[in-house]
This record gives structure tokens, C-alpha cells and sequence, in this order.
């Protein structure tokens, strides 16, 4: 179907490909369900990929070099949750200042280690591997970080849904005023959810330098990574699982484009690359008309349309964005 | 009056306190790489006109932004604006048959406009009809923008022979902007580039026009009470944003590049951002603090060849200094309000 790519090949990339845009585009979504946006993802997610990169190489331990891009990014949040959540300035302008300003500091710092060999995380084959299907192998044998991204979609996914911290923080995303008259400080909850967050997109730039495209330079290879995972998180929802599904959509793309270009010759593979934007504006505009409706009808007694509103009737969170100041 | 100079003097003690700490981590001179840099922006006329040449996209980029921010919109799509206009004005410079390099310069002209314009018009749309917020909306179609770029430098637009990433092939002599001898900056572009700024200062400050935007920014409710639409003067402004990156795409493509090229817009767009930001949204300091970009652009340009170091710590210096502002702001309201 696509190239010369086998089945359990084409999967086995996909989930490569996806590992580290999970773990990124997660981050974001922790952090907005807070109801703080970061806008500055994109330079953060090279800043944290160079810092991990020269760090890893330095120590030679990959483990503190995903340690050092974590809190690369985490440095990064503090930026970003001090300027919004505590001075209250506008958060679209303070990320986007943010993201320009991390994206040329890490090509300015990471200059001296641009194309030089440095460790690399290798898929490894699991323990039962001899016992496993030949098209399983293929499949599972994976770097830790597809794991781990697998481990955090569920991870999420229970915290927002059962837990009493995950109840905590989304009620500061829908309405701080009201959580804050519960007895919650939305303050501290947004900040520990942007440094959570921002940590997590460390992890995930640093699993770009780290594994996937291994080494650093100039472009590395994660441009515009960023605001594609701003893009998954409307795409999914805000809910994880969701935004997972929509990593790995993407990381098909990006994998297939290699099999699509041999259809369309002439056309780019970056071309392909850029698809994720055309659908996330179609998922907005679709999620507009959804809501509306519903909010006029009342839920439609079809089960179809029940199924459907259920995929699309995500809505943001209600406070996104919006400062919160403690009277 | 002395509280302002007092932040301008926090403000620039923490830009050059920030770069020399990022230089002295790098382990570079601190003073040589600002001594390069204001070097290799105004050593001599013919660098000068380098920073002019940068100076102009990024005047005009800020002008349109001035519009939209009036509003309150988030214009981040004036990247993909820029990039449209160049695709406009390429577009109308391949039309064949017309020989006359005035027209089919008017026409130039007027189509970068046009698909600035309508650039700018779609996000606008996507807003007001589609519930797509605009940064979301703007961000989608700058991505889309660059797509088609590159789809059209590849395929239709490829040169004879090789399609490659260095562009379209070199437009005829005669459809390049004339620049005086010894300078490298289009006497039309500066033109087009401070007659924007005039007309966009008499638009927001001195019409009837501003002061609805002005409204409608500030209080969109109200403005509806006082029978002032607001989605209207949304896309209003938003085409005159669109309108103004586009001039900036015609002028790269007939007065720097004289071709197409897939980064035509340089991030010029981003910068305008950063720069309106800076300068508080106030028309008054807009060419000064362009001139001020467009100089670090310019002279980081040199960085690498003389001392090894990245070009990047002009954007540094720039993200550096709209962040300090930022942060100056935040601490003096938290003061007022305590």
C-alpha cells in the first residue's frame, strides 16, 4: 500500500514517530486544563531538546539528559506561570515573546555541539521477545520513551478523570473564582500545573534529541514540533486519550508522506507535513457548530448523533486564558 | 516622565545583563559581540542600507499589526500574510504577454495586497463565523501558506530543470525595484514604507475609524450598544493587516530576493509581533525600535564569520527585551493595585 513498508513496519514507525509528540502535546494539555494557555511550546521543545542533547553528551547518561531537558523546560514554566498567573499579564504575549526567545537561545547555546555524535537512546527488545510473534517483534521493540508516552495517556487520563487533584485542578480551569471560594488556591494549582506541564514538554524535547532524531544542529529537526502539539491538544479535545489518537494520526502522516510521495510526484514532503493545521481548523469550526446546536436542541434522541456529539462535543476550558485575580 | 526613564534603565540593564550572562556561558567575549554587532549594522552606508532593507518589511508588517491589535485581535497570522503577498505578486509578475515593467508592476503591487488582504480576511472569518479563535486560526494558516509555497516552488513554479529549496528562478532585470549605487535598498520600498506609516498613523490616531477600532478594543459590548458592529471592523482591520504584510511580501520579492524563495517572510512577521509589543502599541516608537531590530538582524549577520557564534543572539536580544518590558509592566501594575 504505501512504499515498500510492511504492515508491522509502518506501526512500529508510527509509534516511534508519535512517542515524543505524546509526551508534548499531554504537557500542553495539563497545563491548559488549568486554564493557562502556554503559548511558547515551540521554543521550548528546542531549548529543552539542546540542553538535554549537551548534557547527555557531557555526563554521557541519557537518564540526565532527559532529567536536564526536563527542567530545562520546567525553567521555562516558571517564566511562563510567574508572568500569568501572579503579575497577570496577557499569556498569549508573554509565551509567544517566550517561544521566539528560547528558540534562538537554544540555537545560540547549542551552536559549539551542533553535528557532533552523542548518546542515543536504542529501541530495546523486551524480556519475552524470543516468544513473541516475528510482526510483534517488529512492533514492540521500542525506545523506553514509546513506553513511557503510553504509560502517561493513561496516567493522565485517570488523574483528570478519578482523581481528587485532577477534580481540583480542572474546576481552577473552568471557574478559579469559584474553586477559590471551595477552599482552593487557583494561584499555586495553575502554577503547579504549568511547571508540571512545561516539565513534561522538557521530556518530550528531549526524547527529539535523545532518540528520534538524534543529535543537535541547526535545524534539528523539531521545528514547529510546538505548535503542531497546540494544535493536537485542540484536535483532541483536551482530553488525553484523544490527543494521543491525534499524535499518532499525525506521526502517519508524517511517516506515510514518504509513501505518499511516490503517488504525487513533484510535491514536497513537507507539503504533508503542514496537514495537521487544515484539520485542526476544520475540528474548531466543526466543534462550533456542534456545541451550538446542542445547546439549542438538547440531546438528540438518535443514537448516531449521540456518538457523534459524544467525539466532537469537546469544549474548551471555560476560564483558558483568562487571568485570575484574587479579590 | 521619570518613572518611564527609570523602567527604559531596568529594562535595558536586564537585556544586557541577560545576553552577557547567555555570552559568558558560552564562553565568549561580551564586549566584542556587541562591538561586531553594532559594526556589522552601521559600519558603513552599505550595511546601513542592509538595515533599512530589513527595516522596511518589518515597519510595514508592525503598521498592519497596529490595526488588528486596536481591536484586540491576535493577528499571529500576519506571517502567513507576508508569505501570500509574494505568492500575489509572483503571481501577477509570471502574467505573460504584458511587456510594459510599470504595469505589471502596479499590478504587483496591487495582488500582493489583494492575497495579503484575503489571507488576513480568512482568519478573520474562521473568527467571526467559525468560533476558530484567531491565533489558532492565523497559526493554521500560516502553516498552510508555507505548504503552498512550497508546492508551487516544487511544481508549478519549479525552475527549468531542477525544483530545489533555493527558489524559483531570478525575475528579468527590469522588474527589480531600482536601488541608488552603492546601496542595497529599494528607494520605492522606503517609499511605500514610510507612506504606510503616515497613512496608518492618520487611520488610527486622527479618524473616525481609530476611534471605533479604539472601542471596539476596548469595550466590544459597548461599541454594540452604541451601534457599532463589531465583527465588521474585526475583518476590516484584519484586511488592512493582510493588506500591509502583503506590501512587505511584493517588496522581498521585487526589491531583495527577485525570486521566490520558501522562507520569503524571514520570521519578519514573528519579529513584528515581538516589536509592537515592545513598543506598546504606539505608533511613535514603531520606526525607531524597527530600526533598532533591523539593526540586530543585520549585524548578528557577521557573528558567525568573525567570532564563531550563532546569528541567533540577535533574536536573543530581541525576545529578551519584550519579555523585560513585559515584566516591568506586570510589577508596576501589581504595585498600583497594592
Amino acid at each position: 500500500m504505501i512504499g515498500d513498508l510492511s504492515l508491522s513496519m509502518l506501526v512500529a514507525s508510527v509509534l516511534a514517530a508519535s512517542a515524543p509528540l505524546i509526551i508534548i502535546a499531554l504537557g500542553e494539555t495539563l497545563t491548559e486544563k488549568s486554564g493557562v494557555i502556554n503559548l511558547s511550546l515551540d521554543g521550548v521543545v528546542l531549548f529543552s531538546a539542546m540542553a538535554a542533547f549537551v548534557v547527555a553528551k557531557e555526563t554521557n547518561s541519557l537518564f540526565l539528559g532527559f532529567f536536564a531537558g526536563g527542567c530545562a523546560g520546567m525553567f521555562t514554566g516558571i517564566i511562563v506561570g510567574y508572568f500569568s498567573v501572579y503579575l497577570h499579564l496577557s499569556q498569549v504575549a508573554v509565551g509567544f515573546a517566550l517561544s521566539l526567545l528560547c528558540r534562538d537561545l537554544a540555537y545560540f547555546l547549542g551552536n559549539p555541539y551542533s553535528r557532533v555524535q552523542g548518546p542515543t537512546l536504542l529501541s530495546q527488545k523486551l524480556p519475552f521477545y524470543d516468544s513473541l510473534p516475528s510482526s510483534l517483534q517488529v512492533i514492540l521493540t521500542q525506545p523506553l520513551t514509546v513506553w513511557f508516552a503510553l504509560l502517561l495517556v493513561f496516567a493522565l487520563y485517570y488523574f483528570f478523570t478519578f482523581s481528587k487533584a485532577g477534580l481540583c485542578l480542572r474546576s481552577v480551569g473552568e471557574n478559579p473564582a469559584a474553586s477559590f471560594a471551595r477552599g482552593l488556591n487557583p494561584s499555586r494549582i495553575q502554577m503547579a500545573a504549568v511547571l508540571a506541564g512545561a516539565f513534561l514538554v522538557g521530556v518530550g524535547g528531549a526524547a527529539y534529541s535523545l532518540s528520534l532524531k538524534p543529535g543537535w544542529g541547526r535545524p534539528q529537526g523539531a521545528e514547529g514540533i510546538g505548535w503542531i502539539g497546540l494544535a493536537l491538544v485542540i484536535f483532541g479535545g483536551w482530553h488525553p486519550i484523544r490527543v494521543a489518537i491525534g499524535a499518532m494520526l499525525f506521526a502517519f502522516l508524517q511517516v506515510s508522506g514518504i509513501g505518499l510521495q511516490d503517488l504525487f510526484p513533484g510535491v514536497p514532503s513537507q507539503v504533508f507535513q503542514t496537514a495537521p493545521f487544515p484539520l485542526m481548523i476544520f475540528t474548531l469550526i466543526f466543534m462550533h457548530y456542534s456545541t451550538r446546536k446542542n445547546r439549542k436542541q438538547g440531546y438528540s434522541q438518535n443514537k448516531f448523533q449521540q456518538l457523534i456529539g459524544k467525539m466532537f462535543m469537546s469544549r474548551a476550558p471555560k476560564a483558558i486564558g483568562q487571568s485570575y485575580k484574587q479579590e | 516622565m521619570k518613572k518611564l526613564s527609570i523602567d527604559i534603565l531596568i529594562g535595558s540593564l536586564l537585556v544586557f545583563g541577560f545576553t552577557a550572562l547567555v555570552l559568558l556561558i558560552s564562553g565568549e567575549p561580551v564586549l566584542a559581540a556587541f562591538k561586531h554587532i553594532w559594526l556589522g549594522a552601521f559600519a558603513n552606508t552599505a550595511k546601513f542600507s542592509q538595515v533599512l532593507s530589513v527595516w522596511i518589511p518589518l515597519t510595514l508588517c508592525s503598521c498592519g499589526l497596529l490595526y488588528t491589535f486596536r481591536v484586540n485581535l491576535w493577528n499571529i497570522g500576519i506571517e502567513g500574510q507576508v508569505t501570500m503577498g509574494a505568492i500575489g505578486a509572483m503571481a501577477a509578475l509570471r502574467i505573460p504577454g504584458i511587456e510594459n515593467p510599470v504595469i505589471i508592476m502596479t499590478m504587483a503591487f496591487l495582488a500582493s495586497m489583494l492575497a495579503g488582504g484575503t489571507w488576513g480576511l480568512l482568519a478573520g472569518i474562521l473568527k467571526t463565523r467559525g468560533g476558530v479563535h484567531e491565533i489558532f486560526g492565523g497559526l493554521g494558516l500560516n502553516f498552510v501558506a508555507q505548504g503552498f509555497i512550497l508546492w508551487l516552488i516544487f511544481g508549478p513554479w519549479k525552475r527549468p530543470g531542477i525544483a530545489s529549496m533555493s527558489g524559483t528562478e531570478l525575475l528579468p532585470r527590469k522588474l527589480w525595484l531600482a536601488t541608488p549605487p552603492g546601496w542595497r535598498v529599494a528607494t520605492a520600498g522606503l517609499c511605500i514604507a514610510v507612506a504606510v506609516l503616515l497613512l496608518t498613523w492618520l487611520l488610527i490616531e486622527k479618524s473616525k475609524l481609530g476611534l471605533k477600532l479604539k472601542a471596539i478594543g476596548q469595550n466590544p459590548k459597548a461599541a454594540q450598544l452604541y451601534g457599532i458592529s463589531p465583527e465588521g471592523y474585526y475583518l476590516q482591520a484584519i484586511i488592512f493587516a493582510g493588506a500591509c504584510a502583503g506590501l512587505a511580501g511584493f517588496l522581498q520579492v521585487t526589491a531583495v530576493y527577485h525570486r521566490l524563495i520558501p522562507p520569503i517572510s524571514s520570521g519578519y512577521g514573528y519579529l513584528a509581533l515581538l516589536l509592537v509589543m515592545l513598543a506598546g502599541y504606539r505608533i511613535i516608537l514603531i520606526p525607531f525600535l524597527a530600526l533598532f531590530f533591523a539593526g540586530l538582524n543585520v549585524g548578528a549577520i557577521q557573528l558567525p564569520i568573525v567570532l564563531q557564534l550563532d546569528s541567533a543572539l540577535s533574536g536573543v536580544i530581541q525576545g529578551c527585551c519584550v519579555l523585560s518590558a513585559l515584566f516591568i509592566l506586570g510589577l508596576r501594575q501589581k504595585r498600583k493595585q497594592s
